[in-house]
């Protein structure tokens, strides 16, 4: 090659000058410029429905709320429950827990939420159990008599808030609601 | 190329970063020699589209392929409902398996078009004998990926086609019976059978990607063929690939979409047989079994010899023998153009073998058994007509320059 690697010589084809005042070369850069244009924006939207499929299908949207029969949580006891793929703690809690989970709304600081706005019916306590930190399942137990995370040692109270860390925030509370006295629709 | 060896100079400063990269990968030059500047005759007519279309057909199922296989299921129990689960519940679902259903067939249709134009302008003659023989490969080896991908859906036109065609290999002499089981996993086309496929076909389109590479450098070293079937060598019978023929590529893309698209909407399954909607069942053979269209002309000449030896061999060699195409054709003269008996009987070929297409997908009875031998006959008359054809033949005057 007699060209150095620095030394490319301009294809008249390729490197058009500024077009600036020769009304041709501007015409043809403005054709260039909206066809490109329309291009990209055609490729854009056959994207779209590719990306789309890796959505969750209609099959798992129609699956976002379960009814969970509260009769087979019996007083003073958690049951785990599937919701989207995800576990819902439902807890029956006993006037004493109760009275705990209350005390405990001024230990509760790395996200103060009072356990009351946690809770539609106090003996009824409804989170997902998921450790707000990576994404564990808590297990029951732990020094704030709530849960523990098995995997980085979070620990949860009674109301499912964050006692200590890494997590930092509190179980997240699903959207629910009560059916009758003894159904809830979580979703 | 030849290596030199002398120290080059090279851009050592890293904020000018596009010679900093070329001057250790040239990945633009390649491109720009290979795409842009890539030197084109200036007397191409439309049927040279056809070319960068099967290459985007090829992309475009690729493409496709990828997202369906998010949600196929390769388990006989579940392969057909996750086609129905792709065309009900999964966003889009219909439209990317539509793209990928008649993309395949479009796929055949431009390749078919691509070898049609090969044999028209003596595309396939020295020293292009091993870029047609690349091309064939990739042929070949769209064919088994094709065949493997229908099987997928798990119908009954992809169990006993996945049966019939794997049974083809039973008349390889001592070894037949033993290898269809291999084949198979098991003793008949089951879970096996449907897994190793689903594998084998999503990996074949990677290896024609390679395979088209080869084609593409074999064409590059000697240039693209010309209507005119001469050689050229003025400087003026060349223009940059780019912008002239990549502008008419996307013209011809265009105008190859508007029926691609009218299909993937209103026309889906039109190509595909409605069979194919009921679930595999290994006790009841549908009544009329016939294989994709693209098959049919070589399905033709597999029932066309009632000896099932015989005609496994014709099927096979129908397709083989466009391998000894450059030595079968003697004449000189490439293009058909310029060949006053080559060209109507190249025509005749062309005929023939959309005749053979049509009696494929008739059943096997009267009277298109008999016309399907006669129809065979000539396909191969046609191949044992070309060394004769060269002596005979007076060519026209062949232009010295376009």
């Amino acid at each position: 090659m007699e060209n150095t690697p620095n030394n490319h010589p301009p294809s008249s084809l390729l490197d058009d000058d500024a077009p600036i005042g020769n009304p041709a070369a501007e015409r043809r850069q403005l054709l260039i410029n909206t066809t490109t244009a329309f291009a990209v924006a055609g490729a854009a939207c056959v994207a779209v429905p590719f990306l789309r499929t890796m959505s969750p299908s209609r099959a798992t949207e129609a699956l976002a709320t379960v009814d969970i029969n509260l009769a087979e949580v019996p007083l003073g006891s958690m049951k785990t429950f599937l919701w989207q793929g995800k576990p819902v703690f439902v807890w029956h809690r006993t006037p004493a827990q109760i009275a705990t989970a209350k005390a405990q709304d001024a230990t509760s600081t790395m996200q103060a939420q009072p356990d009351a706005e946690r809770v539609q019916k106090p003996e009824w306590l409804v989170v997902l159990g998921i450790c707000s930190h990576l994404g564990c399942v808590p297990m029951q137990g732990g020094k704030s008599d709530g849960w523990l995370c098995p995997c980085h040692g979070s620990q949860f109270d009674l109301s499912g808030r964050v006692t200590q860390g890494p997590a930092g925030k509190n179980l997240d509370v699903p959207p629910y609601q009560f059916l009758n006295e003894t159904t809830i629709r979580v979703g | 190329m030849a290596h030199s060896l002398k120290p080059q100079k090279v851009e050592n400063d890293i904020r000018n970063f596009g010679q900093w990269f070329e001057d250790r990968l040239p990945l633009g030059s390649f491109i720009k020699d290979g795409l842009a500047d890539y030197p084109t005759p200036r007397n191409l007519n439309y049927m040279w589209n056809f070319g960068s279309l099967a290459g985007i057909a090829l992309v475009l199922q690729i493409v496709t392929g990828l997202f369906l296989a998010m949600h196929y299921k390769p388990d006989i129990h579940l392969a057909f409902d996750s086609i129905q689960i792709i065309m009900r519940d999964i966003h889009w679902g219909w439209l990317v398996r539509n793209l990928h259903m008649v993309g395949a067939s479009f796929f055949f249709i431009v390749v078919y078009i691509h070898i049609a134009r090969g044999l028209y302008y003596g595309s396939y003659k020295s020293p292009r004998e091993v870029l047609w023989g690349l091309g064939i490969i990739i042929f070949l080896l769209m064919m088994a990926t094709a065949f493997m991908g229908y099987v997928l859906p798990w119908g009954q036109m992809s169990y006993w086609g996945a049966t019939v065609i794997t049974n083809l290999l039973s008349v390889i002499p001592f070894f037949g019976p033993e290898i269809v089981i291999w084949l198979w996993g098991g003793y008949s086309v089951g879970d096996p059978t449907l897994s190793r496929f689903y594998a084998i076909h999503f990996v074949l389109p990677f290896v024609i990607v390679a395979v088209v590479f080869l084609h593409l450098w074999a064409l590059h070293h000697h240039k693209s063929n010309n209507p005119q079937g001469i050689d050229l060598s003025k400087a003026d019978d060349f223009i940059p690939f780019h912008p002239y023929y990549t502008v008419k590529d996307i013209f011809g893309l265009g105008v190859y979409l508007i029926p691609f698209t009218f299909m993937v909407f209103f026309l889906p399954d039109a190509l595909g047989h409605p069979d194919n909607y009921i679930p595999a069942n290994p006790l009841v053979t549908p009544a009329h079994i016939v294989p994709e269209w693209y098959f049919l002309p070589f399905y033709a000449i597999l029932r066309a010899i009632p000896i099932k030896e015989l005609g496994v061999l014709a099927m096979f060699a129908s397709i083989l023998i466009l391998f000894i195409l450059p030595w079968l054709d003697r004449s000189p003269v490439r293009s058909a153009r310029f060949r006053p008996l080559f060209r109507p009987l190249l025509v005749l070929f062309y005929a023939n073998f959309l005749f053979l297409g049509y009696l494929g997908a008739m059943p096997a009875e009267a009277p298109y058994t008999t016309l399907s031998a006669l129809a065979t006959a000539v396909y191969f008359g046609f191949f044992a007509a070309l060394p004769v054809l060269a002596i005979i033949e007076k060519p026209k005057p062949v232009p010295l320059t376009i």
